[in-house]
């Protein structure tokens, strides 16, 4: 029994790891099997064990360059020829420590080896790394945007030394730096971790940043004549360690740690980017990316990320509104909608239409439906919304539901009435209109054709022309107020959370038109998704809990979105960790 | 939970009549009361007005000179003797104050400042004096040395908003305080 090999039973571990495409790692001390060619770092995260890092990003190149992961690597010792190797009772041969520490990232796992990510030998590497990254770090932290999700601060507490010992002056370097719209530059705060470079280099395409000078002098800087103005560039600054890249719009605005954080998704396209909401009270202070290595992997546009102010904007409509003698009055949600009821019972279903959009979420859409069907009108649309892919996140479809009104219509093209309606209104045939969040001046209406139907009702989030056209006027709920689900152009069914009230008066879409439908019933959203998904099979046995944080995909559509594409060939080619 | 008796100590019979405590009673006061007479109580100098020395005339008298080093009165904000505003409106202190009396408004110091290298200041701070518990928590908490509890104790107001001392009012308290750190300044 003493030679392995001679029994069937008495396998080695490595073999047993080698038949998985596994290996064999010791981590801390426990013996693990992590799949061949993981990074020793994403090795060490699988078990739990934390290595820190400022450089290393799992979507960028590894340059290895802020020596902050170094962990103690050891491999079995070679044996002499003709000697077999030594293994314990286990089957796991001795290991042989190095007695000098490797970075965490760049390396990967072998049969066999050994980590450690504890012990004097990693905490003098830590400490000493942190050391001279603080040397000529600023005392900025009480006026910097990034304190309280700054890594370099965190670490500081975890590994730092508590004091300076360094005497000198510190480098001067040049900070508050224009560069770019939407971000700022200090340069003093930098660490020089060149995930910004590799960011800008290898996902947005644009590798307009880089670094000037040597040593102490090292200098981030944007490239001569050019400025960092790509519609990706915010993602640096959710990406840099420190405060080095902040937030032209978040800007001082608040401390993260007032913040709460909410998860829910992108609404200004058909990629329905997954994002983190971040409030205090009821203000949305900012948006970031949340991964999704299905749709968004861990980046979005800064057009959409920007696109939040008008929630609270001056523009914003916080009471229903019913229109008298030419002007709107402020009314009460009962008179504004017996007013809506009462307008609409005028008119026959063939001279009503109703006009919804694909921004709605899929209950919304449902119970529009459902009050057509019980109106009996036949003229109900979407209204389409397409502009250019920009070939990395956008989506050419910039409604973000419309494979959602596709599925809960049970249409081919959701929108295909709305030609159709624009004639009728032209013609004098459709007298009624019940516009659902949609500008319809956006749609092809002009002044003059809203000016001929005798009733429009409208829910809006905002004051414009259709608004100003309509005789009741509804307020909704904006993306970041409702709860819903939303399906993606991939065919992925996501989910919407609440991260702020519904300003002043206004109110959930699907409360509206559950209102607007005379109906007491349904009192939840919940009841709203199941009723929804029996009658769509593609939501057969899912409720808006089992969606989950990263959505569920339920259909195929054949649409890809390119930078998970990019993502893909990148991580086939071993460049990145993905 | 368990329960223990605990037996009350029986009372001799002079204690239950307790005669002898009133007149224990009696004498303590008429002391004190010979005692101030004579101008002989405890900060009847200190004290001295209208009356006898052992009440504090107040208002026309004030705690002022007879506060302790240690005694914690309104926050308030305070510069330093190149005229600079401390506060960088970091927001700690209103993270900090457990009856959340602090709103700040953070804002951006403008490029033609003197001080624009510093780049933050509050553009509103307000410290809701009818929330206050003079904790000082603020004062520990705070980065800059730019709140300081004062001695100031007599806050009131007519009004909820009078109790609401809002920026310019934070510094007329607080006022020039000397011998801070400095480190924003150009070093040499």
């Amino acid at each position: 029994m003493s030679d392995p090999a001679s029994t069937a039973e008495a396998r080695l571990p490595k073999d047993i790891a080698a038949e998985k495409g596994m290996v064999n790692v010791q981590i801390d001390g426990v013996w693990r099997q992590v799949p061949k060619g993981t990074r020793m770092i994403e090795a060490c995260r699988m078990f739990a064990v934390e290595v820190p890092h400022y450089c290393y990003h799992p979507k960028l190149s590894s340059p290895g360059n802020c020596r902050m992961c170094l962990v103690q690597m050891g491999m079995p010792p070679r044996p002499a020829p003709g000697q077999e190797p030594v293994r314990d009772e286990n089957g796991y041969e001795s290991i042989g420590w190095m007695p000098r520490p490797v970075i965490a990232c760049a390396n990967t796992v072998g049969e066999n080896m050994g980590i450690r990510t504890t012990g004097e030998l990693v905490e003098k590497c830590r400490e000493g790394v942190m050391e001279f990254l603080l040397i000529n770090h600023p005392l900025d932290c009480p006026i910097c945007d990034q304190a309280g999700e700054c890594r370099l601060q965190e670490h500081s507490v975890g590994h730092g030394r508590g004091q300076s010992r360094f005497v000198d002056m510190k480098v001067k370097k040049p900070k508050n730096v224009d560069i770019g719209p939407r971000i700022r530059l200090d340069d003093e705060r930098c660490i020089m971790c060149s995930r910004c470079i590799r960011f800008m280099d290898e996902v947005a395409g644009d590798p307009v940043l880089g670094f000037t000078q040597r040593g102490t002098y090292t200098t981030l800087t944007v490239h001569p004549g050019r400025k960092l103005d790509s519609n990706y560039s915010l993602n640096t600054a959710d990406i840099c360690p420190v405060g080095a890249l902040t937030s032209n719009d978040f800007r001082f605005q608040m401390r993260v740690w007032f913040l709460k954080e909410t998860k829910t998704i992108d609404v200004n396209c058909g990629t329905g980017a997954n994002i983190v909401v971040w409030t205090r009270g009821n203000k949305i202070h900012r948006i970031t990316p949340r991964q999704n290595d299905e749709v968004n992997s861990c980046w979005m546009p800064d057009s959409h990320r920007l696109n939040f102010h008008y929630i609270d904007s001056d523009h914003r409509l916080t009471e229903p509104l019913v229109k008298k003698d030419g002007r709107h009055h402020a009314a009460s949600w009962t008179d504004a909608l017996a007013a809506v009821r009462a307008g609409l019972d005028r008119f026959s279903a063939a001279e009503t239409a109703i006009i919804a959009s694909a921004r709605m979420t899929n209950e919304e859409l449902h119970l529009t439906m459902e009050l057509a069907e019980a109106r009996g009108i036949e003229e109900i649309t979407t209204v389409p919304r397409s502009g250019e892919s920009d070939g990395i996140l956008i989506s050419a479809d910039r409604n973000p539901n419309t494979t959602g009104a596709r599925l809960v219509w049970r249409r081919e093209d959701p929108s295909f009435r709305l030609a159709g309606i624009l004639d009728g209104v032209r013609s004098g045939k459709i007298k009624a209109l019940l516009v659902l969040g949609e500008d319809l001046t956006e749609a092809g209406f002009t002044a003059d054709d809203l000016a001929k139907l005798d009733f429009i009702a409208s829910t809006q989030l905002l004051a414009g022309p259709t608004a100003e056209a309509s005789d009741v006027v509804l307020p909704g709920a904006a993306f970041a107020e409702k709860r819903g689900s939303m399906v993606n152009v991939t065919g992925r069914l996501q989910r919407l959370n609440r991260a702020v009230e519904p300003q002043g008066q206004s109110r959930d879409d699907w409360e509206i038109l559950r209102d607007l439908a005379g109906r007491k019933e349904p009192h939840l959203i919940e009841d709203v998704f199941k009723s929804m998904a029996a009658k769509v099979p593609e939501f057969e046995g899912l409720n808006l809990s089992k969606i989950g944080d990263l959505g569920k995909a339920v259909v195929e559509t054949g649409v890809t979105i390119p930078l998970l594409e990019n993502e893909r060939a990148r991580k086939a080619a071993g460049q990145i960790v993905g | 939970m368990p329960v223990i008796k605990v037996k009350r100590p029986p009372l001799a019979t002079g204690e239950k009549f307790y005669l002898g405590a009133v007149f224990k009673g009696f004498i303590i006061t008429l002391r004190h009361a010979i005692d101030s007479m004579r101008g002989k109580t405890r900060g009847a100098k200190d004290l001295a007005s209208s009356g006898l020395g052992a009440t504090m005339q107040f208002p026309e008298q004030r705690w002022d000179d007879h506060m302790p080093e240690y005694y914690r009165g309104a926050p308030a904000l305070v510069t330093d003797e190149q005229g600079r505003e401390r506060c960088v409106s970091c927001q700690l202190c209103e993270f900090i104050c457990p009856p959340k009396a602090i709103k700040i408004e953070p804002g951006e110091i403008p490029s033609d400042d003197p001080w624009a290298k510093v780049e933050k200041r509050p553009k509103e701070f307000d410290i809701d004096m009818t929330r206050c518990i003079y904790c000082g928590m603020c004062e520990e908490v705070c980065p800059e040395q730019a709140i300081y509890l004062r001695k100031d104790y007599l806050i009131t107001g007519g009004t909820r908003a009078e109790m609401i001392h809002d920026k310019k009012k934070l510094y007329e308290i607080g006022g020039v305080r000397v011998g801070l750190v400095n480190k924003w300044n150009e070093l040499k």
